[in-house]
């Protein structure tokens, strides 16, 4: 029998690596991955929470978490698309419009 | 909505519609509004008055003015035996000055802004003696103060009469910030500023002590002699007296309404107002009585040799304002406010009839160049010798009833003080009626002393200033009717009708030493004029002897005992000092422009430093939300 | 033993496949390493009882997300990106706060409670199949935020639409 402590760890590690991910790259598609990967590791202890608390509650939020994920992939390439057509770039670097 | 609201109001709507209009639109025929408006509040003073007469009484609020937690504030109003004696008081004379003015203010530029200020001081007054509770009669008592500075200023491209408002305002400062502690401790005392609970409450507080710098202090002594700053202040009592004889810098019918009938005896309705305070700490009132009868003293001393028109009046108006005081001090309200309403109307026809001499004399002021007058100014003439009997206590008129009943009520009442403030007041009736007399003498009898010019131009003043003059003569002689003692027969009615406010004030002696008081101060008040009659007509040359003779008691009197020189040596030099050499050379430069430059230099380099974090850069963000995020946890985790 | 044996296998892939993702220079190569994770993060749905979600985690995420990521990685032409730095000047604070995160997370787990047990237990699950419990639950309970779910996806697919499409005349 695994515990649930391994599962939760290891979904702490995805998460970790994937926020990793997010602060750290240039690349935007590499971003928007990063992002995909932490809300997997969510997911991870969703799932491993509910078979442990004998609840389908968890199973309930990771269906809508992969729904808004979907949902978020399309609509952030699509911001993606449109920016590397005005900016010519990936790099979020180079990007820096949001400052006063 | 009760109609007593609109008493105070239609001199505000005045003022409003004066400010506004009068520039452009109204210009000359500005009186018109103010007069209606004044004459409006007058004839509801006097349907308040008949329902107060009818054994009715108000107290309301109108308007819920502040309110904050459990202070509470309203504009209210409490109309009673008090409020409603100065209503009259304060509207009767109002109406009268507005139309005066239209004589004495005709074809002058500012005309439709003297309006406009007379209202609006009309309003604060009528504010000021409405009130239900402290806060607004505080207002009402800044607003006469503010429109006595613009009126004293109404003149304000001639330098003596800008400076008189500011020192008028700025003494005035002195008193009334003692006014307002006054309020605060009434507030921290008794939870409210409302006159009713805090008047029937302060019996609960008779013995009780505050500390105060390691001091037991009583309450009621404490909050009557703050009360009594405020006063001393508004109604020019020593040691702040000094403003009121340079407020005369301004038009008379200001003198006249502000400075003589109504605004200066603000203080003494202060002191009537609470005299439940007052009349639980006898040391405030010994204060109030010594301060009274020693500033009434003093004026008058001062009031014997000065040669200024209006100082003179207005050094009887302290003199007969210390009277008030006086009258308040040995509990015998109502004759305080009984002397103040009759002192209104013949004080405001002195100051008229002064500045129909004045009109008459293109401006001139100084009675050694005056004489003769009563040839060319009939009704002028005979209107100030009326005042001026009135004022000396002749009897039958209204000067008489109220200043015996205050020398009576001094003489006779429990006071400790009584039999001193009493041979005090006996002397200042004799004084009070030599200057009047001298005064009457000096202007309108002997030889005319001016230029020829002057004499040339002579002539009695117009119908608008005369009828004021002849109107207010009636009320100088009869006033005082409604209130004539026992003893000669009359109910003292004035007492009986004051009694459910402010109390009855026994007298305890028998009828032949009532009778030795009023023959005293009869006799004094003759001696008075007979002495002033043989100096000025039948020995002209004695003055100058006497004041040769004496000149340094002349010196001193001519120089009103130096007070202002004083004020000048031990405040005013060391404070333009201070202002000049720490205020300007270290606070102002070092400090505060350190500061306010500082200040915006520090946040400029501080908001330059903090601008380099928003970098524009969605990482940067994120990583500090993270970092955000690492704190809540690390925090939950320590706790 | 066996258990134990499989979630080491499942758990050192799937840490060191996201590392994979992280740190590739190539997005495309990303793109691979992440299907692969997805796979293997299905697998330990399966593990874990939740074969429904294991189904969509693979056609949902590896067949229909992942495949747009592709595209798009394809539609943008990124050899400029690919040749500089893959990392941006403050990733040392990023390793900071993840790592420290990380450890916060890690401390925080000792002092879990497990709260009362639900009635879905693992023989309920397999006597009713997890599809017809999660569609029990699915429409009834949660019928409400399932259509906010459909009206999300609506917009996502209308927003898409208008935000990547070039305009016609410019």
């Amino acid at each position: 029998m695994v515990p649930l402590n391994w599962y939760l760890l290891l979904s702490a590690a995805v998460f970790m690596i994937g926020m990793f991910g997010f602060l750290t790259r240039k690349n935007i598609i590499i971003m928007f991955m990063s992002a995909e990967l932490m809300l997997n590791a969510v997911n991870i202890s969703f799932i491993a929470f509910s078979h442990f608390l004998q609840d389908l509650r968890g199973h309930i939020f990771v269906f809508f978490i992969i729904t808004v994920a979907a949902a978020e992939a399309a609509i952030g390439l699509a911001i993606i698309l449109a920016l590397f057509r005005n900016k010519q770039t990936a790099h979020v670097d180079e990007m820096n419009e949001m400052k006063g | 909505m009760n109609s007593h609201a609109l008493i105070p109001f239609l001199p505000l709507a005045a003022f409003m519609i004066n400010i506004v209009f009068g520039r452009k639109y109204l210009k000359e025929k500005a009186h018109w509004i103010s007069i209606l408006a004044v004459a409006g509040s007058w004839v509801l003073a006097v349907t308040a008055l008949i329902e107060v007469l009818s054994g009715r009484k108000f107290n309301y609020d109108l308007y819920t003015w502040i309110l904050s937690g459990g202070f509470k504030v309203s504009v209210g109003f409490l109309i009673d035996e008090l409020t409603v004696v100065m209503l009259i008081v304060v509207t009767t004379c109002s109406t009268l000055i507005h139309i005066y003015s239209v004589g004495y203010m005709h074809g002058d530029s500012g005309y439709y802004r003297f309006f406009s200020y007379l209202s609006l001081f009309t309003f604060s007054m009528l504010m000021l003696v409405m009130a239900n509770n402290f806060l607004q009669l505080y207002f009402g008592w800044e607003g006469v103060g503010l429109c006595s500075y613009f009126l004293i200023g109404y003149y304000f491209n001639k330098k003596s009469a800008s400076d008189a408002g500011k020192k008028a305002f700025i003494v005035n400062r002195f008193g009334d910030f003692g006014f307002g502690l006054g309020i605060f401790v009434i507030f921290l005392t008794f939870g409210t500023v409302y006159y009713e609970p805090v008047f029937s409450q302060a019996g609960n507080f008779a013995d009780a002590t505050v500390q105060f710098l390691g001091y037991d202090v009583h309450l009621m002594t404490l909050i009557a002699l703050l009360l009594f700053c405020g006063s001393i202040g508004k109604s020019a009592q020593m040691p702040l007296h000094v403003w009121l004889p340079d407020a005369m810098e301004g038009p008379t019918p200001v003198s006249a309404l502000i400075h003589a009938a109504t605004m200066v005896t603000a203080g003494v309705f202060l002191v009537a107002r609470c005299s439940p305070i007052f009349s639980l700490s006898e040391t405030a009132l010994m204060v109030v009585a010594l301060t009274g009868a020693v500033t009434s003293l003093f004026a008058a001393t001062i009031g014997l040799v000065q040669n200024d028109l209006k100082r003179i009046i207005a050094y009887s108006t302290v003199s007969q304002l210390g009277y008030m005081f006086l009258a308040c001090g040995v509990g015998a309200y109502s004759a305080g406010v009984f002397h103040l309403y009759t002192h209104a109307f013949f004080k405001a026809l002195l100051f008229l009839c002064a500045g129909s001499v004045m009109h008459a004399m293109g401006g001139e002021l100084n009675i050694q160049k005056m004489g003769n007058l009563k040839k060319y100014m009939p009704v002028t003439y005979f209107t100030m010798l009326i005042a001026s009997f009135s004022i000396a206590g002749f009897p039958g008129l209204a000067g008489f009833f109220s200043k015996d009943e205050i020398l009576w009520l001094a003489y006779s009442g429990p006071s400790p003080v009584g039999k001193l403030v009493w041979l005090m007041g006996t002397a200042v009736a004799f004084l009070t009626a030599f200057y009047s007399f001298r005064l009457i003498f000096l202007t309108f009898h002997g030889k005319f002393r001016g230029t020829h010019e002057q004499e040339h131009h002579l002539h009695e003043s117009p119908k608008s200033m005369t009828i004021p003059l002849m109107l207010l003569c009636v009320g100088a002689v009869a006033s005082g009717w409604v209130s004539i003692p026992h003893i000669l027969g009359g109910h003292a009615n004035f007492a009986e009708f004051m009694k459910p406010v402010l109390g009855h004030a026994e007298g305890h002696g028998t009828h032949a030493e009532e009778w030795m008081v009023m023959a005293i101060s009869v006799s004094v008040g003759f001696a008075g004029i007979g002495l002033a009659w043989f100096m000025y007509m039948t020995r002209p040359e004695l003055p100058a002897r006497i004041s040769q003779q004496f000149s340094a008691v002349h010196r001193v009197l001519f120089n009103k005992y130096y007070i202002d020189e004083l004020y000048s040596f031990i405040l005013i030099r060391p404070t333009i000092w201070v202002a000049k050499n720490i205020l300007i050379g270290i606070t102002d430069a070092r400090i505060i422009e350190a500061v306010v430059n500082g200040v915006p230099n520090s946040i400029a380099a501080f908001s330059a430093g903090l601008r380099r974090v928003q970098t524009g850069l969605m990482q940067h963000y994120a990583t500090i939300m993270a970092a955000g995020i690492l704190i809540i946890a690390a925090v939950m985790l320590l706790r | 033993m066996l258990q134990q044996l499989f979630f080491a296998y499942y758990a050192v892939m799937i840490v060191l496949l996201s590392l994979l993702v992280v740190t590739r220079r190539n997005p495309v190569h990303s793109v691979m390493w992440m299907l692969l994770l997805f796979f293997h993060i299905a697998g330990l749905y399966l593990f874990l009882n939740a074969e429904f979600i294991a189904a969509i985690q693979v056609i949902v995420y590896a067949g229909a997300i992942l495949v747009l990521f592709l595209f798009v990685v394809l539609l943008l032409n990124l050899k400029e990106e690919i040749a500089g730095r893959r990392f941006a000047g403050s990733w040392p604070a990023g390793l900071f706060v993840s790592g420290l995160l990380f450890i916060a997370v890690t401390l925080a787990l000792g002092s879990y409670v497990q709260g009362p047990v639900g009635k879905y237990s693992i023989d309920v699950i397999r006597s009713e199949t997890h599809t017809k419990a999660l569609g029990t639950l699915l429409y009834t309970e949660y019928l409400f935020p399932f259509e906010i779910a459909s009206l999300i996806l609506l917009v996502a697919v209308v927003g898409a639409i208008v935000l990547a499409k070039r305009k016609l005349r410019s």
